[in-house]
């Protein structure tokens, strides 16, 4: 057990070290050079040698490399081209916006998908089981920017109920906090819930059909207690696999929706870096989304050790 | 899917299984397990070729409704596309007055020029820029699922024939690409590949779908490389390309073609996204994304300039989505093979 921990955790830190090698690479790839492309055609030679040498560029690459990853250790992610101001400042006004969002976002998938899943599928073929998988598929076919706009004009333009436009923070006051994520929330949610949701339906309905189910049934176990206990622990596991790496469309849908509620976190940070040719915020973002993708497969592995008695001991992958 | 188990996880597939597995059990009289289907030998000594695809497609889309109708409206996005200038009342870029609603367009504004989605904040017939934006929509579609599908089959084969260091390296940048989300990689290969534009977006999204076809087509290739007709073909002395390319791709194309149906709507997807955040293609020509993002600001005063090409998003998504899920079904690919990412 510990060893597959630790294996698990070893290659977690393998993936991130490749993340961050492409993403240093990436940046000194760009044609023409990144100084060029950050400061334009007109920048004055002297202006081009000041920011090389600000980045560091002057060094020969391996020194290059090397302070990276030492800046990388120590927290270290430079300074932001157009205000000067430190990234890792940047991002800690940034990244408590998006956490918001997502939270939410996760908390009403699940809080969706689990009921609609296990209803879906202990009533399959009835109304309510279609409802729940055109309600899916519909889920899975809008992206989060048009729910998060659709919801902006019901809930905040025609009744007047919540807010469309910027982000309280929790610090003035957890009503107004949750007021001001709880569109933007229920619009990254929705698609994962759709997701979700179909892979509970499924891995439920299988559980059902396993000869263990039977034998439950033939000893007489209560309806309740063979769903509840005997098929959800073991319906639930595939469940959380997909909960776990579909965290990527919770990001994903951030980055958008954060755009339609005037939200200032990572994904604002992202685009306008890319729009002003803002290279070292464009690879701290970058690299904070691969760190948070990585490291939620991490503790999905983990999790799994925990609630999967089949997987112990490392084995295959 | 394992063919033992009798009860499908969902109950969906099992009929097509049956129907296309099993077309012997209507001749009647004893069946042996293992033995051909009676009416597959014919007159001439020769035994009749299996379904071929399009009969398992057409039957399969007679059969499941959904599917048909997804195909339906699958085809006319791409007649829409093809033949914007023909469909579209209006050119995308003449200007009307600003934001006529759609309801009173015909007696308010210009009077004389209807518009049935009303007209942007630029005065755009919404309908007409709606119609060209479907141009942007498949273009990009097809190109990025074309360029994944290309160099991701080629990685997938030979790192699931050759194994060794090939696919040590392919595993490895799967990994990599694991990582990160598609929009995020799309954008961040934008951000260092320098600018916009509709190539760009292409190879964007298009290298951010690779590893899905390669880590597909390797799998496919993994079990296909120890049947024994590859086996024969090798000992016959058939090169490993030929091999390939003639015995092994050929057994792998239902998957594949899954995967293609279903990786086109997350490529429009992504594309509105990537537009959407002003990363996608130029921000004069039309698209639903750059669309949607124009119509935020006007939320309160014109919700039509938004919502019109968030629809026309989510019914092409749909269509696809549905079509996919059909063909899943008719070609028996398990679920789960495609990402949603």
């Amino acid at each position: 057990m510990k060893r597959y921990v630790a294996k698990r955790v070893l290659y977690a830190l393998f993936v991130m070290w490749l993340v961050a090698t492409v993403v240093f690479f990436g940046l000194r790839a760009i044609p023409g050079g990144p100084i060029r492309a950050m400061l334009g055609p007109e920048a004055t030679p002297e202006a081009v040698e000041a920011l090389r040498t600000d980045l560091g560029l002057d060094q020969p690459l391996y020194i290059q490399y090397v302070d990276w990853f030492t800046g990388l250790f120590v927290g270290d992610l430079g300074t932001s081209i157009t205000t000067g101001q430190e990234i890792t400042v940047l991002l800690s006004a940034a990244v408590p916006r998006t956490f918001s969002i997502a939270i939410v976002g996760v908390a009403v998938g699940l809080l969706l998908a689990i009921p609609a899943g296990i209803v879906s599928a202990t009533r399959k073929h009835e109304p309510a089981d279609y409802v729940a998988t055109v309600a899916a598929f519909l889920g899975l076919s809008m992206p989060a920017f048009f729910i998060g706009i659709l919801l902006a004009i019901v809930f905040g333009v025609q009744l007047g109920w919540l807010p469309i436009y910027g982000y309280t923070p929790v610090e003035e006051g957890a009503g107004p906090w949750f007021r001001s994520i709880l569109l933007p929330g229920i619009a990254v949610g929705l698609p994962y819930a759709a997701i979700v949701m179909r892979m509970m339906r499924s891995s439920l309905l299988e559980t059902m059909n396993e000869p263990y189910m039977t034998t439950a049934r033939a000893k007489g176990v209560d309806s309740r207690v063979r769903l509840y206990k005997h098929a959800m622990q073991n319906a639930l596991i595939p469940v959380i696999t997909v909960a776990g790496i579909q965290v990527a469309l919770i990001l994903v849908g951030s980055v958008t929706v954060e755009i339609v509620f005037g939200i200032n976190g990572i994904g604002r940070m992202l685009v306008d870096s890319i729009l002003d040719r803002n290279y070292p915020v464009t690879q701290a973002v970058i690299l904070l989304v691969a760190a948070i993708m990585v490291f939620t497969n991490l503790a999905v592995d983990i999790l799994y050790t925990f609630i999967d008695p089949r997987i112990r001991y490392g084995g295959e992958q | 899917m394992s063919g033992a188990n009798p009860t499908a996880p969902d109950g969906s597939t099992d009929d097509s299984e049956k129907a296309h597995n099993n077309p012997s059990s209507i001749a009647g009289g004893e069946v042996y397990p293992g033995a051909a289907p009676p009416e597959r030998f014919r007159d001439d000594g020769h035994i009749a070729p299996r379904r071929t695809f399009r009969e398992r497609l057409v039957v399969g889309l007679r059969n499941d409704r959904k599917a048909l109708a997804g195909a339906v409206v699958v085809v006319g996005f791409v007649f829409t596309a093809l033949l914007a200038p023909i469909i579209a009342p209006y050119d995308p870029n003449t200007t009307f007055t600003v934001m006529q609603d759609p309801a009173t367009s015909s007696t308010t504004g210009d009077g004389e020029f209807f518009h049935l989605l009303g007209t942007d904040s630029y005065g755009h017939d919404v309908l007409s820029r709606i119609i060209y934006g479907a141009q942007v929509s498949l273009l990009v579609a097809a190109a990025t699922v074309l360029f994944a599908f290309t160099i991701g089959t080629a990685i997938g084969v030979v790192a699931g024939y050759y194994g060794g260091w090939v696919d040590t390296v392919l595993m490895r940048y799967v990994d990599f690409q694991w990582a990160f989300p598609t929009l995020i990689l799309a954008a961040g290969i934008i951000a260092f590949a320098g600018g916009l534009g509709v190539w760009n977006v292409i190879i964007a999204i298009g290298v951010a779908f690779i590893d899905d076809f390669a880590r597909l087509v390797r799998g496919e290739v993994l079990s296909l490389r120890e049947e024994e007709y590859v086996m024969s073909a090798r000992a016959i002395g058939m090169s490993d390309t030929r091999i390939m390319a003639k015995e092994i791709l050929p057994n792998a194309v239902a998957p594949i073609i899954v995967q293609v149906t279903l990786m086109i709507p997350l490529a429009i997807l992504a594309e509105a996204g990537l537009s959407f955040l002003g990363l996608g293609v130029t921000p004069t020509t039309p698209t639903w994304g750059l669309m949607l993002s124009e119509g935020r600001q006007f939320l309160s005063q014109a919700w039509w300039i938004s919502v019109f090409p968030g629809f026309a998003i989510m019914i092409t998504v749909l269509a696809f989505n549905m079509f996919g899920d059909g063909l899943r079904d008719v070609f028996d690919v398990k679920e789960g093979e495609v990402s949603d990412r």
